[in-house]
């Protein structure tokens, strides 16, 4: 038996998806800029994954730009924003938990003289709407809040933040990474006072490589990538036209019977949190059950390094994520744990679990079971 | 423009009778690391030289990358072959070679000449002579200086006249090969693939046994070790690489022995088990990366009680050198970037933190033998599951 449980890492293909991008690799494989009526052919595919998108968030079709995944996304979010407004001030506000692709971008542009506020964020990994308020400037022009953290799945409070950001400063933009949400929630920029969202594709069943920012009309953005002036000149290079229709048919059938399929998640999780916690010495970080993502669960196994821990599972064929990824040579400790306060031992000793549509229960009772074999054996040799 | 290399070799040709042996491995490394090159040459013994002949087209840079792996060369020389139609047709060549590899003629230089063919009209001090002048002739911008030329024109009179000025550095050593083989333990480390190379520069091929300790030591640090071996082996020739599953001999130890002596038993348990693959494979010695104090398991106690199970010479090529000196060489074959990549290796999963540093063997006689019971059992079973990788560069 095999328990993928790493799907907040990357997803299997949806067969709808994967049957769509063939055909459109191997048949309808024109260029969309070519005047032909290939090339007509291949832009019609990319207006109607335009369409599906723009339909799962309520905006409109111009407002979605195709990008490479969600770590470029991110990038086009923060840096084009920051180019594009910089007369209007040099100061962006973040949180201490968000993605690599977030903070090594604000990082970059701390060294390029803007400066960065670092939300801290509770035991349960949310930020405070009071010190998000006390932040802002009159000089701050970006917000980039996350919505579900990628390593606990704690949510975020987006709407209130998003009015809170609008009552204090309406010149400020609001950039949400919702790589871990999108699929999971609906998602309505239009109401929740989204400026920026940033989308990956192969985290919800599109392939890898895929992706999108939805820019709302009016916003100002820099491009970040330029040349032909595809997409309205707002990323440049021939369009991954079997990607981008795939994630498009993706986005419209994760939305379909959405609330069944999120209800399954919860169920799974629940099972799998009542499994786990019958492990002495094992804990679920940060909130369970509606107040948290339906797909991750952060648990932290007491005197079991997390490697250790996932390369047992592997050996089993269940296969998670490590929490933070440390060995003697390099420690590189998460944030997010670190964040929230972990105690110093378990940040070495937490593990992500995450699950998709395709979980079955099946699954979640081996990967228990598996838990229940390593973890006491593997406790009998720890490092004294 | 070059159609062949004009390969030099020192050390090799000073072993007597057993010369054409040591000449017939460099053929044969050559052969081998040009396979790896696009385009068809042909590498030959002549009067006690080596040359590299190609008629096809080939990279100029790749060739001679592949060329400074074998051990054995102390210089790569592009070389112009002629014939020798006169002395007036010897001067043209020389004046054409000159202007397709000195665009700019603002140097100074001396002729060399030499005449291995003593029948030639003209000795080798006129050779000099009057081709200098033809150079000075043609190219007015050059200075002829006889003590510190920036190029030196090597002209060199055999069956066929040689012309060069290039002499690009070879590693040195001795070809692969003439001196047997040794075992290398290979771990994902900064050392061993630096003592592996260094032994193989001797002149000895190399097999190689990594420890590996699932679900403590991951996949990709075992493919670490495969791309250090890769690394070694682009320099020593083919590595059969020995994957040896050590987890269960550890967590014995881990389990029976005091932990404090627990690197300095697990070592001893690696060193009988390298030492099993090296007999096995007719391998002379062991090769280990270990230098004196560097950390407590090779203090010259420790190292004295890793020792004291090997029946076969142990090589430690790196015994007298600092960190920093060991990083220099392992910078200049490749491997650093390779060997500092961040994975946890089977000596570091269950380190003590005050591990001996000055073991007594008669403590660790009397600890070992709490391992009675299994240990036998668990050896030969790490021996029937060993996983033999060959690895060609």
């Amino acid at each position: 038996m095999q328990a993928y449980l790493d799907n907040s890492a990357t997803t299997r293909c949806s067969e709808r998806a994967k049957n769509l991008m063939v055909k459109i690799l191997t048949e309808d494989y024109g260029n969309p800029s070519s005047l032909h009526n290939m090339g007509k052919n291949a832009e019609d595919y990319i207006t109607e994954a335009r369409a599906k998108i723009a339909k799962t968030l309520k905006v409109a079709e111009k407002e979605i730009v195709f990008t490479s995944g969600g770590t470029e996304s991110n990038n086009m979010a923060i840096i084009g924003a920051a180019m594009a407004n910089h007369r209007a001030g040099k100061h962006i506000i973040t949180t201490a938990i968000e993605h690599a692709s977030v903070s090594a971008t604000t990082a970059f542009l701390e060294e390029q003289g803007y400066e960065v506020t670092y939300l801290k964020v509770d035991r349960d990994g949310l930020i405070s709407l009071e010190e998000l308020k006390d932040a802002i400037r009159e000089d701050t022009i970006l917000v980039s809040v996350m919505m579900v953290n990628n390593e606990i799945g704690a949510v975020e409070p987006i709407e209130e933040a998003g009015r809170v950001i609008k009552a204090k400063n309406p010149n400020t933009l609001f950039h949400v990474d919702a790589i871990q949400a999108y699929g999971k929630y609906r998602i309505y920029p239009k109401k929740m006072g989204i400026d920026l969202l940033s989308v990956s594709g192969h985290k919800i069943h599109a392939p890898k490589g895929t992706g999108f920012l939805y820019i709302r009309d009016k916003v100002k953005v820099k491009p970040i990538i330029y040349g032909g002036g595809q997409q309205k000149g707002m990323r440049s290079g021939t369009e991954n036209v079997p990607g981008v229709a795939a994630l498009g048919e993706a986005a419209a059938e994760i939305y379909e019977n959405f609330d069944e399929k999120i209800a399954r998640m919860y169920a799974l999780k629940e099972r799998f949190i009542a499994g786990v916690t019958q492990i002495e010495g094992v804990t679920v970080n940060g909130r369970t059950g509606t107040d948290s993502a339906p797909q991750i669960v952060s648990v932290s196994i007491e005197d079991v390094r997390s490697e250790v821990m996932l390369h047992s599972l592997e050996e089993a064929e269940v296969y998670v994520s490590a929490g933070s990824a440390c060995s003697s040579n390099k420690p590189s400790v998460s944030h997010t744990l670190q964040g929230i306060g972990l105690p110093k031992k378990l940040l070495e000793s937490t593990i992500r679990i995450s699950f998709c549509v395709y979980t079955t229960e099946e699954e979640v009772d081996y990967a228990i079971e598996k838990f229940k074999e390593i973890i006491p054996f593997r406790r009998k040799f720890t490092r004294k | 423009m070059y159609k062949s290399f004009l390969i030099k070799y020192a050390e090799i040709a000073i072993k007597g009778k057993n010369r054409y042996l040591f000449e017939d491995a460099l053929v044969s490394q050559i052969n081998l690391a040009l396979k790896k090159v696009d385009g068809t040459f042909h590498v030959r013994k002549e009067q006690g030289r080596i040359y590299v002949d190609t008629q096809s087209e080939y990279d100029f840079d790749e060739v001679v990358e592949a060329l400074k792996c074998v051990f054995g060369i102390v210089g790569i020389c592009p070389v112009v072959l002629v014939e020798d139609e006169g002395f007036d047709r010897l001067a043209e060549e020389v004046l054409s070679y000159i202007d397709k590899v000195y665009p700019d003629k603002h140097f100074t230089f001396k002729v060399n000449a030499r005449r291995a063919r003593k029948n030639y009209p003209l000795e080798s001090m006129e050779i000099n002579a009057q081709l200098g002048e033809r150079i000075l002739e043609a190219y007015p911008e050059t200075k002829v200086d006889v003590h510190h030329p920036q190029i030196v024109i090597n002209v060199e009179i055999r069956s066929q006249i040689n012309i060069y000025s290039i002499i690009i550095p070879g590693p040195g050593g001795m070809p692969v090969g003439t001196n047997g083989k040794a075992m290398l333990l290979l771990s994902g480390g900064i050392d061993s693939p630096v003592a592996g190379y260094m032994i193989a520069k001797r002149g000895v091929s190399i097999d190689a046994t990594y420890f590996h300790a699932p679900p403590y030591t991951s996949e990709r640090a075992k493919q670490k070790v495969v791309d250090l071996a890769k690394i070694v082996a682009k320099y020593s020739g083919p590595i059969n690489l020995h994957v040896v599953n050590f987890t269960d001999i550890q967590l014995y130890i881990y389990e029976q022995c005091p932990h404090e002596e627990l690197t300095i038993i697990m070592r001893r348990y690696m060193m009988k088990l390298a030492e099993h693959f090296a007999k096995e494979n007719k391998c002379l010695g062991l090769i280990t990366g270990e230098s004196i104090g560097q950390v407590a398991s090779q203090t010259m106690q420790s190292l004295a009680a890793t020792n004291e199970v090997c029946t076969i010479p142990v090589y430690r090529p790196l015994i007298g050198f600092d960190k920093q000196e060991i990083v220099e060489i392992s910078e200049k074959i490749d491997a650093y970037e390779t060997s500092i990549l961040p994975y946890e290796d089977c000596c570091t999963i269950f380190v003590a933190k005050h591990p001996v540093t000055k073991p007594s063997l008669n403590v660790i006689h009397n600890d070992e033998k709490k391992l009675a019971e299994k240990i036998d059992a668990l050896m030969q079973e790490a021996i029937d599951t060993v996983e033999v990788i060959h690895i060609e560069a």
